[in-house]
């Protein structure tokens, strides 16, 4: 059968792609328009390495076809950064040393940027039930935390 | 910022916490790690495995699949020759090529559920899938054995036909699945036992556990038609790497380049090889790019967990506290081949303690289980989980507080240790220390909560490491280094490098060279590649700097003993100083091709000296005696460093660690059905802790310098995750009055410990 | 394999219906996909029911709530008013997975996963949901607690799709609260799940109850015996020994990788009367 037509907005570009039924959208977002900052360890929604904003919701693009987001809005890590100006959570993660090897950075700032939209003022505690779902095996977390913290402080001061 | 002097240098950097220099591509995605390398006209490869934990491969049909359209390359065991028996380093462990190539590539049997039977290269993912499908294997399925001491029953099923323990006299007649015997003797601990006013004796269990990179291991080959091959993968060591292949394929080792990825996580778990081998040969086949990924199912049944094990341990102790004998007694499982890291574990066990008579004995043991590879201080954590909850038991025994003593019987400068060397100045006691002033220490408990220490110790290693450092015409200087950066590596050296040669941190650039680009590197792993790649730039600085002073010679026309290298500039000395204006490292590249051409350093040495890292954790933690959950309430490491050139990642080691050990503990272990298949190959139950898991974990760096380093750093990266597993298990017993020997200490295991002392009620 | 992606559910039933080959709804996509990967389900045809408006709004209905089938766990999480009414119920469609998966997941595809471990399904059951099914006939009603037959088994016919749910009005004096036991805080599959329903008089005495049990036996458990030991009661020790035993008494698990037998029953006890208790302060304070 033929490839699904798909035209959506990625990262605020008007994008059109073919996938097959099967594709996730992480197999789009790297394979077809080679945006690989979205990471794959395990392709069933148990680690967010794939975290990506779908319509504005936090989601683990390896569980979402590739066919059902035409006409939507995706957002991924490559989009975190407006022009040469990091994102403060990037800044903070990068001052902090909350990442060790960095595969699970990009769905960790996707899921904070997610985290601090709805909650400007987060406790430990929240941050650590919101990124549950975000595996790092490197950090035992404790900076990917105060990072995130330090960046709600950065971001509520605007 | 403020400087201190080490080396007879001024340190503006080493010691402070300075922006990585990967990582604003590692915060915008741009990072580009194993599965992110693509090729034009590149193929997938797809391995297919084998179904059953231990199988005769009475056949292989290749013929349908290779007949599938889109299919360019099958391969099998036939398409690699045969190894004599050879054993290499591999990390801390041993390999042997008779056994790498057959765990590449099942040859007579596959020996564990998931060992690689055939593999193929095709057009799309899609007919990869379907071609593995199509691939015929006749496969005569034998009794299997899992468990570590039913393996080593005289009647277990046998997986290796010649496999004769090794380490014991007379060699046995018939072979059996307990490849090795090691053991270490210091002093008379027969007779030590005598002079013991208490002896505690206890057997324990630890479950295999997996390293848990978020990363799936990942190869990209492509194989020209004149054989040349190039490689990109994400590994611990592409030097190591591209010995193997060269080895498994009959390559010239100069034939073949290979690039290291960005690599996310190893933690011992990629310091061999699994898809790179099969990438080539089926690049090779092709004549096409190909490129494999490993799924997570595949990364927990193909790649190496560490061992589980059985340890006994007999100490004993006189009434005043003093550790007079001490001795164990080690099962660990190696997988399906030889090579478990139990050698570690019996030389670390009593590492931490002057103790006048020790024995261990270790046995490695093969069982239809994936080949371990090395994970974060390999067989230590499991070996001194047993020693610390016995000291404790001692502890409580006689009454005496479990730091002091752990401090009246601590390792120190001078100590024999049982393993061998006599001990340079090492940091048990301070760490020790160190946990005992803090806050925590003091802290209250309610019911149902428990406190607990444990010590730990890693070697740490050297080796063989080259970098180079060069000065580009502007001033700038180019780094580079050829141990895969996994932690902060890449920050490190340059910040080594920048105060070395008196210029800006942020003009040094570092990069991970290619196996082309420099000359060999052991891989990163014993915590060797910031130990061992700053003595290297070091090494490559003192040239440059020697070479500048020649220069400056030339240009001023004085004897080389009236210039000096200091503060990033050439100075003359002495009554010349008046005369000659100092020139800086970029004055002198400005004149580069002026006076003698390129600037630039090599550091090429085999280092040695690596100090030991001790470490002492502290663990609160509360059961709820109903459920049997354990919650981690407050975590504090204290680590000898040495020197941490990088305070920050430092202590993102000790913290990764402690997490680390905190799953071990508590949940992760590879669980097997009566048919000897894994039931937990993936992240949903294979445990590793998420974020809610865990408190912050308070990270104390203590520095007794090593004096064999030029700047007194030590590895770092191991030790964290030796002490997580005895403190937890110790915090338990406060926290319960009951003494846990058996690891995962899982909700299921306690509660049923609970339940028979009628304890099961809040 | 075919997508499609209809917006009304004539249109989605007649799709399902039609089908030669297996034959999958999507909705979160949180299990299929997964399964997909790993090779358990090869569907021919995938409908994607997000499109149609009945799946995916919340609404009162008769004093109740009606609840779409492909409303996620994140979009009842934000549902002040229903999370007010039936607060057990909300709480358990949020503890299905992590924040990414709650972004997807819905109380429809909890359901039809067929797991008995699914969390939300033990709290749809104590509050006495109702699943609204459409299929060729047309459509029909089934309390929730018959909608799974066993693992993977569901009541529903070929062509037929989980269109909503429909949760009683809420009686004064009344609340609702599920409990869940894993080993980790989270990201875990339920090793037991309770979920509790209860309704008080004036003087606090408990009229009206129902208590449902996840992940001890083939299929979510109402159990009424449970339900009945603490009815008359105020929940006092006694009441809540008795509803232990009861609730231990109903369990017929398994022994596998997230727990043993034992340990299930024990524990199955321990989280109804917990959850018991936090429905009961729940209901006093409404």
């Amino acid at each position: 059968m033929a490839k699904h037509h798909i035209e959506t907005t990625v990262n605020g570009d008007e994008i059109e792609f073919l996938c097959e039924t099967e594709e996730t959208l992480l197999d789009v977002l790297r394979d077809t328009l080679h945006l690989t900052g979205s990471k794959e360890g395990c392709a069933s929604g148990d680690c967010g390495a794939c975290s990506v904003m779908l319509d504005g919701r936090l989601v683990c693009s390896c569980l979402v076809l590739g066919c059902e987001v035409g006409g939507r809005r995706v957002e991924t890590i490559e989009g975190m950064a407006k022009g040469e100006k990091l994102h403060p959570l990037q800044q903070r993660f990068l001052e902090h040393a909350a990442l060790q090897c960095g595969i699970c950075t990009p769905g960790f700032l996707v899921a904070s940027k997610a985290l601090l939209e709805r909650t400007p003022d987060p406790t430990e505690h929240e941050i650590r039930y919101w990124l549950a779902g975000n595996l790092c095996r490197c950090t035992g977390y404790d900076k990917i935390v105060s990072a995130v913290m330090d960046a709600a402080v950065t971001m509520r001061k605007g | 910022m403020a400087e201190t002097m080490a080396n007879g240098q001024s340190q503006t950097y080493v010691g402070t916490r300075t922006i990585r220099p990967d990582g604003v591509d590692k915060v915008t995605g741009r990072a580009r790690f194993g599965a992110d390398f693509n090729l034009p006209g590149q193929l997938i490869g797809r391995v297919l495995r084998s179904p059953h934990p231990h199988a005769r491969i009475l056949s292989i049909d290749t013929a349908k699949a290779e007949a599938l359209p889109g299919v360019k390359a099958v391969i099998t065991r036939d398409d690699f020759a045969d190894q004599s028996s050879e054993f290499i380093p591999a990390g801390e462990m041993m390999m042997n090529y008779k056994d790498v190539v057959r765990n590449v590539m099942a040859r007579e049997k596959a020996l564990y559920e998931g060992h690689a039977v055939a593999a193929v290269a095709a057009t799309s993912v899609a007919i990869a899938r379907r071609a593995l499908k199509l691939i015929d294997v006749k496969y005569e399925v034998l009794p299997h054995v899992i468990d570590v001491v039913e393996a080593m029953r005289p009647d277990a099923p046998l997986l290796h036909d010649d496999l004769f323990t090794a380490g014991v006299e007379p060699k046995p007649e018939q072979p059996s699945n307990i490849a090795k015997r090691v053991e270490i003797v210091l002093g008379d601990v027969e007779a030590g036992f005598q002079k013991a006013d208490v002896i505690v004796e206890r057997e324990f269990k630890t479950a295999p556990v997996h390293q848990g990179y978020i990363e799936p291991h990942a190869a990209l080959a492509s194989v020209s038609e004149d054989g040349a091959t190039e490689l990109w993968c994400s590994t611990q060591g592409h030097f190591i790497v591209r010995a193997h292949c060269a080895r498994l394929l009959g390559l010239d080792i100069g034939r073949i380049r290979v690039t290291a990825s960005e690599i996310g996580g190893g933690f011992g778990g990629k310091t061999v090889v699994y898809l790179e081998p099969l990438a080539i040969a089926l690049s090779r086949k092709a004549k096409r790019p190909v490129k494999m990924v490993m799924s997570r199912e595949e990364v927990f049944k193909a790649s190496g967990p560490t061992s589980g094990a059985t340890v006994r341990v007999k100490m004993g102790a006189t009434k005043e506290g003093k550790f007079v004998a001490g001795f164990a007694e080690l099962k660990y499982q190696a997988g399906a081949f030889q090579g478990s890291p139990v050698q570690p574990g019996v030389m670390c066990a009593y590492a931490p303690y002057d103790i006048e008579n020790v024995k261990v004995i270790g046995y490695d043991v093969v069982s239809n289980r994936p080949k371990v590879a090395a994970y974060r201080a390999p067989g230590a954590p499991i070996s001194e989980f047993a020693v610390e909850s016995v000291v404790d038991e001692i502890a409580k025994k006689l009454d005496i507080d479990p730091i002091d003593l752990r401090m009246q019987n601590a390792a120190r400068e001078g100590t024999k240790a049982a393993y061998g060397p006599k001990l340079g100045p090492i940091g048990m006691e301070e760490t020790l220390n160190a946990i005992k002033k803090t806050e925590h220490w003091n802290a209250p408990l309610r019911k149902w909560q428990g406190r607990g220490v444990a010590s730990g110790f890693w070697f740490n290693i050297g080796g063989e490491t080259s970098a180079s450092l060069t000065v580009n015409e502007d001033g700038t200087v180019s780094l580079m280094a050829g141990t895969p950066d996994i932690g902060g590596l890449r920050a490190s050296l340059a910040m080594v490098a920048a105060d070395e040669l008196g210029v800006p941190y942020d003009k040094v650039r570092p990069i991970i060279g290619d196996t082309g680009s420099l000359g060999f590197n052991f891989l990163t792993g014993g915590s060797r590649s910031a130990f061992s790649g700053s003595m290297a730039i070091v090494e490559a600085a003192k040239q440059i700097k020697t070479e500048l002073c020649a220069r400056a010679c030339k240009l001023w026309d004085l004897k080389p003993d009236q210039v000096e290298f200091a503060g990033g500039q050439v100075k003359a000395l002495g009554a010349a100083a008046e005369k000659v204006k100092p020139m800086s490292i970029a004055d002198f590249a400005k004149v580069a091709g002026k006076t003698g051409g390129p600037i630039g350093g090599y550091g090429r040495i085999n280092a040695q000296g690596a100090g030991p890292s001790l470490g002492t954790h502290l663990v609160d933690l509360e059961v709820d005696p109903e459920t049997g959950r354990v919650t981690i309430l407050k975590y504090t490491v204290a680590q000898d460093a040495g020197r941490a050139i990088h305070p920050s990642y430092v202590e993102g080691q000790f913290q990764g660690g402690a997490v680390q050990g905190i799953g071990w503990a508590l949940n992760e272990e590879y669980i097997y059905g009566a048919d000897g298949k894994l039931q937990n190959a993936g992240f949903l139950d294979y445990r590793m802790p998420v974020a809610s898991d865990v408190p912050m974990i308070d990270a104390i760096l203590v520095e007794v310098a090593n004096p064999k380093h030029p700047y007194g750093v030590r590895g770092v990266g191991e030790t964290p995750i030796v002490p997580p597993l005895g403190a937890i298990a110790n915090a338990m017993e406060a926290a319960t009055g009951i003494r846990f020997t058996e690891l995962p200490m899982s909700p299921p295991k306690v509660l049923k410990a609970l339940k028979e002392r009628g304890l099961n009620k809040v | 394999m075919r997508y499609e992606a209809p917006e009304s559910l004539e249109g989605a039933v007649a799709l399902l219906a039609g089908a030669t080959g297996e034959a999958r709804v999507l909705a979160g996509g949180t299990d299929l996909l997964v399964q997909m990967r790993a090779d358990i389900v090869d569907p021919e045809l995938i409908v994607d029911i997000k499109k149609i408006a009945e799946t995916r709004a919340v609404t009162e209905e008769q004093g109740g709530w009606r609840i779409g089938a492909a409303v996620t766990g994140a979009e009842l999480k934000e549902h002040a008013r229903l999370k007010q009414a039936w607060p057990g119920v909300v709480e358990a469609a949020n503890l299905i997975g992590s924040t990414q998966v709650q972004g997807r997941a819905t109380l429809g595809g909890n359901l039809c996963n067929g797991s008995p471990a699914a969390d939300s399904v033990p709290a749809l059951i104590a509050a006495g949901a109702v699943a609204t099914l459409a299929g060729p006939q047309g459509k029909r009603d089934l309390p929730v607690e018959d909608v799974m037959l066993g693992p993977r088994k569901l009541a529903l016919r070929k062509g037929e799709i989980l269109v909503s749910f429909l949760l009683p009005p809420r009686p004064p004096r009344s609340s609702d609260a599920y409990l869940r036991f894993i080993p980790r805080t989270e990201m875990d599959i339920a090793v037991v799940g309770a979920g509790v329903s209860v309704t008080i008089d004036g003087a606090g005495t408990i009229t009206a109850a129902r208590v449902s049990l996840g992940a001890v036996a083939a299929r979510v458990l109402l159990v009424p015996e449970a339900a009945r030991a603490i009815v008359g009661s105020r929940l006092d020790a006694a009441a809540q020994q008795r509803l232990e035993t009861a609730a231990r008494a109903a369990c017929q698990p398994i022994d596998d990788k997230r727990g043993t037998t034992e340990f299930r029953i024990d524990v199955a006890g321990v989280l109804t009367r917990r959850a018991a208790l936090i429905a009961l302060d729940r209901a006093r304070a409404n």
